[in-house]
């Protein structure tokens, strides 16, 4: 391990740079982009969950006073198959598809036909005017019933990947995928006890406050300009550059502040929509969506069916493990499944063991990104069998995940030998934690569980200047949703030896800072982080060849420390150490602007593990559960700016104590949600959650010159698990399906 | 449709505008005075990103029609700073890093307001049950509930 | 010679083989040479990441592969 280094920015918590204008109020978001002559679009959606569309005629519409554009399918070009970058989304063919059907209706809610008007109210009229002709199909609803042989298909040319055999018959079922090692019959032969069970989760929505927005403007050279709020422009750019068949230089997209984004916002809804519409009308077009269109037609994760068998000897060791996992796609192709499949059994060092996993159409809308896509609900279920497995044999749920642990150099379950880690760290905090020594609450339960996430680190760009008095401008790509900008502002100030204070850091829109791929898979600060101390390096670079030209010494005779160049130990020379404002005052006459810069693909993003427990009370009136504490511990590698650090954690178990006890997707027969607001999906408030309290451990990642590893996506996975451990622990029984409802509690307390 | 001449008093500035009669109060202020700080995260009052303060009452702005707004006095995110200075609560809303993307934070900090407005000293219980409107889903609202508390000790203290 | 392990929605590319061992310098090399062993396997190749060492890439281009190096090839990750 790494020894422990004492940084002097790096560590602190300073006020972030968008700060102010984010508590007055100033700071611009996705709405907020207003342009002279704009025009208002709302978007057409399918009233059936499945339906061929045979006829769209927007001609009414269009003859409507007020109204400048109509579109539908038909106005888009058809498009190639293909990937966009390395960031999800699923294939570009089917986002396509999914922003605006062509010949099939394949949700409620999905995007039919959109039109531009002088205002939100005429638009919203217009669309009634638009004549759909729809043949409906049954909805196909249930991942199992999608799974069966003889189930509706959605789309008849889906032929299952990654089969041995071609086959011969379409399927609902998109893609399968196996990873397995040893030899499963043997690991359970040695098992003195096994669990088994299956656990069923429900979608669940990323629910970002912010809806999506967008406001595109296209000149008469055929330009666009879009501003919108998005986890990433670069890859807004590209997809709509593909979905409309437009040149990349063409487009330029700025990203506003973003409302929240979680992964549902690394996919393009509106923005191609918006673009076309523009085209068409001659002026600036705004969209804005309603919260109930957030929720039809975006996000969210899939659903789920995670069968698990698992066996252990007395002392804890697990001899083998067996998953099969089925996730709902939605519409398209591209449920987190692999993800989910690779991260079920990371935690833990396990000979034998086989996962399957399979990836599954239904008419429920196409799923995106969700905070460590795929993992919560694969994990869920191993740890709450583990929990179980505890149980049997009598041991502290703690002791058995140590007993199991994965460490340096463990061969993780997708593959390669893990670097340092922090899983054994994490277990050790949470075993000595003032809230883990002590008692449970009379009349609550306790639930412990674990979690991971990969971590990615992709591409970034970043451009430091060097104003004339000496003070620092960051430049990146990477949109700032959660105080990323603080981040990199420390970076530069511990890497440059120069205040915090003094440095501005902006997100660049894609005209002005060079490519970033999405802000997600909590690779923003591990990977525009190292381009942001690579471009710093780049400076003191320069510093110090102009200081030597300044001092006629060699380069190597000139060192950097504490913000100045000075004289390398060693070296006789009476000169004065000459700081950032001096090198800069004087840029002139030694060569000009002072700039750096650097472009990487960022490899090596550490892995993140957690531990999470929590206390909860089970009324057995209502069935309702009341949180009394709950603790987070992860590994974070270093923490640049602990407290948003904290607030990752925090948040993170937030949305997965919400996921576990509250929320879901509720559908009715004909496939209709019916719980689009956020007043029956209910996400957790301020009165639902005590204080979340939080450990950070901090195990170097080695391939980060400050030690980051990504913190954002960890956090959401544990906690469904721990809910549903406490439950068990407060009610002795056990309930393998999510959310932990107060019917749900009901029914399962009723049947004891 | 016709519009009607609604006057009302924004942040101490007396405000005049036009408005349709079924437009919300949120839309107004948005799209008529160009008060884009007041966000929408809804539009059917479970959110409370939208949240304004109406003659020292705390409102979901996107709940009341602007009409009813006539000879009003609102307080909006862009009023709570005074002059030159932050406000106490956005001073500890930026110290404990009490948000994350920021987009509930101007609703957070107007019902905080009118929170401390009428009870200087809220217990944590009181402030989770006051806010309990508001909806953050990055925070886990730990940060926030300790920025109100903490805000509430120095206006104790100015006081 | 390294040695090189394919994860299961590979093998249809590898003809069922599951883990190879070549002798190649660097990861470019890598993919010429499993290339000119399974004609048409450098694309799925290319969609995958891959971790050499422990050290996972999505994107490997020269990294250097020594005579003890493990290389495993493995599904891309996204995130949220
Ligand atoms: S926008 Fe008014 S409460 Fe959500
Ligand atoms: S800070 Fe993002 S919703 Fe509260």
């Amino acid at each position: 391990m790494a020894e422990a280094v004492d940084y002097r920015y790096v560590g602190t918590r300073p006020v972030r740079p968008d700060g102010v204008d984010k508590v007055t109020g100033r700071a611009q978001f996705g709405a907020d982009q207003n342009l002279p002559n704009m025009l208002h679009g709302r978007v057409l959606r399918s009233p059936h969950a499945h339906a061929r569309i045979k006829k769209v005629d927007v001609s009414k519409a269009l003859a409507m006073d007020g109204i400048h554009a109509a579109v539908s399918g038909a106005d888009f070009p058809a498009v190639a198959s293909g990937e966009i970058g390395g960031e999800g989304g699923g294939d570009v063919a089917d986002i396509a598809c999914n922003i605006m059907a062509r010949d099939k209706a394949l949700y409620h809610g999905h995007a039919v036909a959109a039109v531009a008007a002088t205002s939100v109210e005429i638009a919203e009229r217009a669309l009634e005017a638009i004549e759909v002709e729809y043949e409906a199909l049954p909805p196909v609803l249930d991942v199992l019933e999608a799974m069966a042989p003889d189930a509706t298909l959605l789309d008849e040319n889906c032929f299952t990947k990654n089969l041995p055999e071609k086959p011969d018959k379409p399927s609902n079922i998109a893609s399968v995928m196996v990873l397995a090692r040893g030899d499963l019959e043997a690991g359970f032969e040695q098992a003195d006890v096994v669990v088994e069970g299956e656990y069923r989760i429900p979608m669940a929505h990323q629910g970002y406050i912010e809806p999506h927005a967008c406001t595109a403007t296209v000149n008469e050279e055929g330009k666009a300009t879009v501003w919108c709020c998005t986890q990433g422009h670069f890859e807004f750019r590209a997809m709509t550059s593909k979905i409309l068949n437009w040149k990349i230089g063409d487009l330029k997209f700025v990203a506003s502040e973003i409302g929240g984004g979680f992964g549902g916002k690394t996919v393009v809804y509106l923005e191609p929509v918006a673009v076309m519409l523009s085209k068409h009308a001659g002026r600036p077009v705004k969209m804005v969506m309603s919260r109930e269109e957030v929720f039809r037609a975006t996000g969210p994760t899939s659903g789920s069916v995670c069968r698990v068998k698992v066996g252990a000897q007395k002392d804890g060791k697990i001899t083998a493990a067996k998953a099969w996992l089925a996730y709902e796609a939605g519409a398209f192709a591209g449920a987190p499944v692999m993800p989910g499949a690779m991260s079920i059994f990371a935690p833990y060092e396990i000979e034998n063991f086989l996962v399957e996993g399979h990836d599954v159409l239904v008419n429920k809308p196409k799923v995106a990104a969700y905070r460590a896509p795929g993992a919560p609900q694969a994990m869920h279920a191993f740890e709450v069998a583990l929990d179980d497995i505890a149980r049997q044999i009598g041991m502290d749920p703690l002791d058995l995940r140590m007993a199991n642990a994965a460490d340096e150099g463990t061969q993780a379950p997708y593959g390669p030998k893990f670097p340092a880690i922090g899983f054994k760290a994490c277990l050790e905090a949470a075993k000595k934690h003032p809230n883990y020594t002590k008692p449970v609450p009379e009349g609550a339960g306790r639930g412990v569980a674990a979690g991971f996430w990969f971590n990615i680190g992709m591409q970034s760009s970043a451009e430091v200047r060097i104003n004339e008095d000496g003070t620092v401008i960051v430049m990146e790509g990477s949109p700032d949703i959660g105080g990323s900008r603080a981040s990199m502002g420390l970076m530069a100030a511990e890497t440059l030896g120069v205040p915090y204070e003094q440095i501005k850091t902006y997100v660049g829109d894609t005209e002005s800072t060079g490519f970033c791929n999405v802000t997600g898979g909590s690779r923003t600060t591990f990977a525009t982080g190292l381009a942001v101390v690579q471009a710093c390096e780049d400076i003191i670079a320069q510093c110090k060849s102009r200081a030597a030209a300044t001092w006629s010494m060699d380069e190597d005779q000139v060192e950097w420390e504490d913000g100045q160049a000075v004289p390398a130990p060693g070296v006789n020379a009476d000169v004065k150490p000459l700081s950032l404002a001096d090198i800069a005052a004087s840029a002139p006459k030694t060569g000009g602007p002072i700039l750096g810069r650097a472009s990487l693909n960022a490899q090596g993003a550490g892995a993140s593990f957690s531990v999470n427990f929590a206390d909860l009370k089970v009324d057995p009136e209502t069935g309702a559960v009341e949180v009394l504490s709950f603790t987070g511990i992860q590994d974070a590698g270093k923490a640049i700016h602990p407290a948003y650090v904290e607030g990752q954690m925090q948040g993170g178990a937030a949305q997965g104590l919400g996921w576990a006890l509250n929320e879901e997707y509720i559908y009715d027969a004909n496939g209709v949600m019916e719980n689009a607001g956020f007043l029956d999906y209910r996400v957790p408030v301020a009165s639902d959650l005590p204080m979340i309290d939080t450990e950070i451990v901090e195990v170097p990642n080695p391939s980060h010159p400050y030690g980051v590893r990504g913190v954002g996506e960890t956090p959401i996975v544990a906690p469904l698990a721990v809910a549903a451990n406490a439950v068990r622990d407060a009610t002795g029984t056990r309930i393998n399906d999510l959310p932990l409802s107060p019917p749900r509690i009901l029914a399962a307390l009723g049947d004891d | 449709m016709s519009k009607m001449h609604i006057h009302t008093t924004i942040n101490g500035d007396e405000v005049d505008f036009l408005g349709s009669p079924q437009q919300s109060l949120l839309d107004a202020l948005r799209d008529e005075v160009g008060k884009l700080g007041t966000k929408e995260g809804c539009g059917t009052g479970d959110c409370g990103a939208c949240s304004v303060i109406v003659d020292g009452r705390l409102v979901c702005s996107c709940l009341m029609l602007a009409a009813e707004a006539e000879g009003a006095e609102i307080t909006t995110i862009e009023g709570i700073a005074d002059g030159d200075g932050l406000h106490p609560i956005q001073e500890k809303f930026l110290e404990h890093a009490a948000l994350q993307c920021g987009v509930c934070t101007p609703g957070f900090i107007v019902a905080a307001k009118a929170l401390l407005d009428r009870n200087p000293d809220p217990d944590e219980r009181t402030i989770r049950y006051w806010l309990a409107g508001n909806l953050c889903r990055c925070t886990g609202y730990d940060k926030i509930i300790r920025a109100v508390q903490d805000a509430a000790q120095e206006l104790a203290h100015e006081a | 010679m390294a040695k090189v392990v394919f994860p299961d929605h590979l093998l249809t590319h590898t003809g069922g083989e599951r883990e190879i061992e070549v002798a190649v310098a660097n990861y470019r090399d890598l993919l010429v040479a499993l290339e000119a062993r399974w004609p048409g396997v450098r694309e799925p190749l290319n969609k995958a990441a891959v971790a050499i060492d422990g050290q996972i890439y999505q994107d490997a281009f020269l990294e250097p592969i020594g005579a003890d190096s493990e290389v495993f090839f493995m599904s891309r990750i996204e995130g949220g």
